[in-house]
């Protein structure tokens, strides 16, 4: 038989399917707006439509919802509130703290207060403004230092470490501390949240929803209902986008659908408008990191302290595992001999952050290039030279979690031949030259490393199921528990699925993410989507090919391990059966050609309360080069040249797994440049839609971007022998950030370059500022 | 007077409009009327471009085919086009062109976007220039894509579009030619009743009578803000005039001395002309908004809204230009400077609107700069900006207009820096640094979500410094990251 155990695959024939840059499935769909969004959906006759009221107020009591105005508005068919839920009124993934609607207490300003249901989605919206609330108002908690101040937190203390870095700080030749400042974001997937709820007969529920985590909002409804879990079907085709803003934060809205069709009996559609959908959901957490640092005359780190202050919003949503995520990625890619990294989850009574692309971990890994920055700029070396002494090496391989880095060998070898490959040295000399000579415009470089840690540390999600069917004319059904948010995920397990069969790709069909299909899914999240699903279709569909070749080899002779499927053929013995043949024949002879697959992840365990264990399988790698140009006057700044190289393991997928990377970075790069969430003092968020928010566009792209991969097998036995690629390229961008710190470092050399994320042009100015004590020209 | 209903060119067919609200986006009547759901709502403010679609006209004898957000765009103002969407045009034996090359290049990932992207392409596909990365880059200024890092769909975009459009459209340009010409047959358009309207009149007279009868009326030009209005502040427009059928309106006048711009003159169609009076007033414009953005915003409509920012406004300031307004039978002429009263506020009666905007050009004596400091550089709103324009006899200053929007309640001079400049010498740093901190006295900037006010002051000081130095003569490559683009029309 053909591979069924990856780790033979090395030794293969050349694969048909798998390791091409073949285009993503719905490719020619998106290019003529075939592809079905959920908003695109032809809608049931009778279809109503849902609009919300929001809170006001940031942090207040709710003293009265006069809410006469809006059922007596045009097209009014329902109000809905929190009295009308039949079960519980709380839509949060773990800790029971998320209100589905404002009961007493409103939280943030833009919860939820009531919805309406009418009859045009413009009815609704019209509507939902006309609700008149008396609330008695109280001085919210906007910012890091309020919730410090009043102690106020969402979940407990955390830390983890080894020795006595207070003492090992002290002992040190040299020691530094600083502060810095890392700003959120706004996931701003295209296709904004939206839910379309059917009722069926029995209370039963159908709910199409942008989710990233149908099994979590199949639980949701369920429990909003007060119904069984086999009442609700949770179906998602593909989502516009999700970036981690659709793992947990999808429920409310298809909840609210499901509520508003179970009390209407009609099949309920919540579309949430752009500036809306900013205020109501959960972003990337914004972080102070205050820390010390002790270390010698080379720059080698001999202890560090870190406090990790997460803003986290009102509720603690997915913050344990976020805020665990940034301590685990505090290392960077850096040994520390003495370490201590301690975490706070500080209650601010703003929308709860959530999880987004990276979680928590691009923030520990900044944090600390900010700690390699700050040893360089005091000991006048190079940052780069910082990074190589401190790296992972050779008897230097545990983390400060008890897991030894085993292949540090790689995440060297990518940092030094991006040196090589990108000039750094070259162009080192150069930006020099040029700043010498530059008083308004000054350069700056960074070479930054990667290494992200792959699986869910919450072991239990480290599990998957698919459900393969073939038919008797040899096509495929091809289903999952991922979902397809725009990452290539269906387009890589139909790789899968056709290479293990033998098959075209025309013959497997690529089928909607359902609860009803595959039941208990992990979200699809932690870039765990291809290791995870395609391991389970290749489970699923070894057993089908296991029950055919046993077949095949009764009716051909030879033994079953002996049977090929390859070239839309079964080659058994000396004979070769066409796969369509073999399947209607299967079928006649009453074998079962349907399979649900399995697939849990090896060799992981993490004991939180020890702070020991391994939580990851794996590590991915890369590492990025970046230049760029900053204006000294207005903080106005450029990318002028980007190299990249990244570790894909063996791609499934390299044009697929590029895109990633690129996409990655290029939202890494506008979180740490010009992504600003602004809240006022009465915690209100001020950037609120794209004419406020600013993601990258085309031209922030810098026009010498170069991108390879660096593909070598897997260590680990993964699907073919890949690596996941969705989080770890965000990271990339830390170079962006380090580079426009080196350039203001030209201003002063020597000096720490006080500068926070993101690196707008006035955070810039505000740091040309106070390094310089002017500006000007 | 003969009045017909809003008409136009979709799929080859001609569509009267009769029994849609007055405020009805083009996005909501193609998704929620026609049921094509290719087109997608992103922001429903103009600003991410998930709803271009490509509105096809004839201008001047010639088609063109422009970008646009239907989101914002009201359903009237398709008036006389050819509304194409992402469904309409693939190609018989395949995928159109664009299609093509954003599927080889692997340019979707989720695919929300695409759909905006495509059509924005395909507005590029049929302009006359290859396109090369740059103009790519500033023809998806105004589509957000948060997924791919736009890389491949520049790519796309230089393969693509080579400048010698050959796709069907092209072949049947002059039928489609005719079918718009046939459109545009200077009669009045109307939708709805006399309380209930989306009027469209072709001239004056009754762009005035409508005024008179209903002074309440919204005026529309580009809707770029109106359809905020709508979207956003839910405001119950009911009462709509439109003056994007009005040829008076429509002209460009260009004279040695000075050119004229109409009030509904698009951005997209005075970029050439403010080019080139000076470079920077080129690369201001291109900053402007959007290729979607400035094919319906208009000159008339960023002055007549009264933004505080403007964009527009102090760079027109600072050249001098003057405002002529009409109501009824009566016609003024007021500087523009006149016009900003205070915070959305201005020298406007109701009934009134701006007819024509003068924008004197640079004499041989006269120098200008202008510089425009945002968060992002493209498609974003200012944070501050600055233009000077200074009359030189040698070295010596003899007359200055220096005027800052998002600095006060409105576009603003800045008389105190003038003054510092008057009779001093250009070449002096020490009066560069003199007029940079006369703003102080000039300006009482506001902190908002933009930037505090502690910064609107510094980069307005920084700007006026730089644009001082560079009259001076220091290259603009020392003093900016994107140099200046010297131009071979302007004026040094």
């Amino acid at each position: 038989m053909p591979p069924s155990d990856p780790a033979a695959v090395e030794d293969a024939p050349a694969p048909r399917h798998v390791h091409k840059p073949l285009p993503h499935d719905s490719a020619a769909k998106h290019v003529q707006g075939a592809a079905l969004y959920i908003d695109d959906i032809a809608e049931p006759e009778g279809t109503l439509h849902v609009a919300l009221g929001l809170a006001p107020v940031a942090r207040a009591r709710l003293q009265e919802l006069d809410l006469t105005a809006v059922r007596a508005a045009p097209g009014v068919v329902a109000v809905l509130t929190a009295a009308d839920v039949p079960g519980k009124n709380d839509v949060s993934p773990a800790f029971g703290d998320d209100p589905m609607f404002v009961e007493r207490e409103i939280f943030f300003h833009g919860q939820a207060l009531f919805a309406v249901v009418a009859t045009t989605r413009d009815a609704a919206r019209r509507a939902a403004v006309l609700g008149v609330t008396k609330t008695t108002v109280l001085k919210p908690r906007v910012t890091v230092e309020e919730a410090l101040a009043a102690d106020a937190t969402v979940l407990p203390d955390y830390q983890f470490g080894r020795g006595d870095p207070d003492q090992e700080i002290e002992r040190a030749p040299r020691s530094l501390d600083g502060s810095f400042r890392i700003g959120g974001q706004e996931h701003f997937y295209l296709e904004g949240q939206v839910a379309l709820a059917i009722p069926g007969e029995d209370g039963e529920m159908l709910v199409h929803s942008s989710t990233q985590h149908p099994t979590e909002v199949q639980h949701v409804v369920a429990r909003v209902l007060g119904i069984p879990d086999a009442f609700v079907t949770c179906e998602v085709r593909r989502m516009g986008g999700g970036f981690g803003g659709k793992e947990s934060q999808g429920t409310q809205w298809a909840a609210i659908a499901a509520l508003a069709a179970r009390i209407t009996n009609r099949p309920c559609k919540l579309r949430l408008d752009r500036d809306d959908d900013m205020a109501m959901t959960g972003k990337r957490h914004d972080f102070r990191v205050d820390w010390r640092v002790g270390f010698d005359d080379d720059g080698r780190i001999a202890a560090l302290d870190t406090k990790l202050l997460a803003r986290c919003g009102y509720s603690a949503d997915l913050s344990l595992g976020v805020v665990d995520r940034t301590m685990f990625h505090s290392d960077s890619s850096y040994f520390l001999p003495t370490v201590r990294i301690a975490s706070k989850r500080l209650k601010t009574d703003t929308v709860s952050n959530t999880a987004f692309r990276g979680f928590g971990g691009p923030q520990g890994m900044l944090a600390m290039e900010r700690v390699i920055d700050a040893v360089a700029w005091t000991l006048g070396r190079d940052p780069l030279d910082v990074r190589k002494l401190n790296h992972y090496g050779e008897g230097r391989d545990v983390t400060p979690y008890g897991m030894t880095v085993e292949d540090h060998d790689v995440g060297l070898a990518i940092l030094e031949k991006l040196e090589r490959s990108s000039d750094y040295r070259i162009r080192r000399a150069e930006i020099a030259t040029f700043n010498a000579r530059s008083p308004i415009l000054r350069r700056g470089i960074a070479l930054t490393p990667v290494k992200f840690g792959i699986s869910f540390t919450l072991t239990q999600l480290n599990q998957s199921g698919a459900l393969v069917h073939v038919y008797s004319d040899g096509s495929v059904h091809l289903n999952h528990g991922g979902t397809e948010m725009g990452q290539g995920l269906f387009q890589k397990v139909a790789q899968v699925a056709a290479e293990e069969f033998g098959i075209g790709l025309d013959r497997v069909r690529i089928t909607a993410t359902s609860t009803a299909k595959v039941p208990n899914t992990s979200p699809t999240a932690a870039s765990s989507g291809s290791d995870l699903n395609g391991m389970a279709v290749m489970v699923a569909a070894g057993a089908i090919k296991k029950r055919m070749a046993q077949y095949a080899a009764e009716e051909w002779g030879g033994t079953p391990d002996q049977v090929e499927f390859r070239d839309d053929r079964v080659f058994v013995g000396n004979e070769s059966v066409a796969f369509t043949d073999l399947a209607k024949r299967c079928h006649l002879a009453r074998i079962s050609l349907s399979e649900a697959g399995h697939y849990k992840t090896p060799k992981v365990s993490w004991n939180r309360a020890e702070g020991t264990g391994r939580p990851f399988y794996y590590f991915a790698y890369g590492a990025a080069c970046s230049e760029v140009v900053v204006d000294t006057m207005t903080g106005e700044m450029r990318v002028e040249r980007v190299d990249i190289l990244h570790d894909v393991g063996r791609s499934l997928n390299p044009a697929i797994d590029i895109g990633q990377i690129e996409g990655g970075f290029v939202q890494g790069m506008g979180w740490l440049t010009t992504e600003e969430l602004v809240y006022d003092a009465e915690g209100r968020l001020r950037t609120h839609a794209p004419s406020t928010y600013k993601i990258p566009v085309a031209s922030d792209v810098p026009a010498d971007f170069r991108v390879a991969l660096h593909q070598a097998p897997n260590r680990e036995v993964t699907i073919y022998r890949s690596k996941a690629v969705g989080e770890p390229p965000v990271m990339l961008a830390n170079s962006v950030f380090c580079a426009v710190a080196d350039a203001l470092h030209s201003l002063a050399p020597g000096k720490v370059v006080p500068l926070d994320a993101p690196a707008t042009p006035e955070a810039i100015l505000k740091a040309v500022e106070e390094l310089t004590g002017s500006v000007g020209f | 007077m003969t009045v017909r209903p809003i008409r136009f060119l979709r799929r080859g067919r001609l569509v009267d409009v009769t029994d849609a609200h007055p405020r009805t986006t083009l996005l909501d009547w193609l998704r929620l009327r026609e049921r094509a759901v290719g087109t997608k709502e992103g922001c429903a403010e103009g600003d991410c471009g998930a709803c271009t679609v490509v509105l096809a006209r004839l201008r001047d004898g010639r088609m063109v085919y422009e970008p646009v957000n239907a989101c914002i765009l009201l359903l009237g103002q398709v008036d006389g086009t050819e509304v194409i969407t992402v469904e309409d045009i693939a190609e018989a034996g395949g995928l159109h062109p664009v299609q093509a090359a954003m599927v080889k290049h692997h340019g979707s990932q989720c695919g929300f976007c695409t759909p905006g992207i495509v059509m924005s392409l395909f507005a590029l596909y049929h302009e006359d220039a290859p396109a090369d990365r740059t103009t790519a880059g500033d023809a998806l200024a105004g589509n957000l894509c948060r997924c791919t890092g736009y890389r491949p769909i520049v790519d796309a975009a230089v393969e693509a579009c080579t400048g010698k459009p050959a796709d069907r459209f092209a072949a049947t340009e002059t039928s489609s030619a005719k079918v718009l010409a046939a459109l545009d047959d200077g009669a009045d358009a109307w939708l709805g009743d006399a309380d209930r309207f989306f009027a469209a009149p072709a001239g004056e007279d009754l762009l005035g009578r409508i005024l008179e009868n209903a002074a309440d009326a919204t005026i529309l030009a580009g809707a770029t803000d109106v359809g905020l209005w709508i979207n956003k502040a839910l405001q119950p427009l009911e009462r709509i005039v439109w003056l994007g059928r009005v040829k008076a309106l429509q002209t460009i006048e260009d004279t040695p001395d000075a050119v004229a711009f109409g009030a509904t003159v698009t951005h997209a169609r005075a970029l050439p002309y403010l080019e080139a009076v000076d470079p920077d007033l080129g690369e201001l414009m291109r900053r402007f908004g959007s290729r979607q953005v400035r094919a319906t915003g208009t000159v008339g409509g960023n002055i007549a809204n009264g933004s505080p920012i403007g964009d527009l406004a102090p760079a027109l300031i600072a050249l001098g230009a003057t405002l002529e307004l009409r109501k009824g039978e009566r016609l003024r002429t007021i500087p523009l400077a006149d016009f900003f009263i205070e915070y959305r506020k201005q020298d406007r009666e109701p009934g009134e609107y701006v007819r024509r905007i003068v924008v004197p050009k640079l004499g041989p004596s006269e120098r200008f700069r202008c510089l425009k400091i945002t968060k992002r550089r493209d498609e974003d709103i200012s944070t501050t900006l600055g233009a000077v324009m200074l009359t030189l006899e040698g070295d010596l200053v003899i007359a200055a207009r220096i005027a800052f929007g998002g600095m006060a309640g409105t576009p603003k001079r800045a008389p105190a820096a003038e003054a510092q400049l008057v009779g001093q010498s250009i070449k002096q740093a020490a009066t560069w640094r003199a007029a940079a901190a006369a703003l102080t006295a000039d300006y009482k900037p506001l902190d908002d979500h933009r930037a505090s006010a502690k910064y609107r002051m510094q980069a307005a000081q920084s700007v006026l410094v730089k644009a001082l130095a560079e009259i001076a003569g220091l290259p603009s490559e020392t003093t900016r990251i994107h140099p200046r683009k010297e131009a071979s029309l302007a004026a040094e």
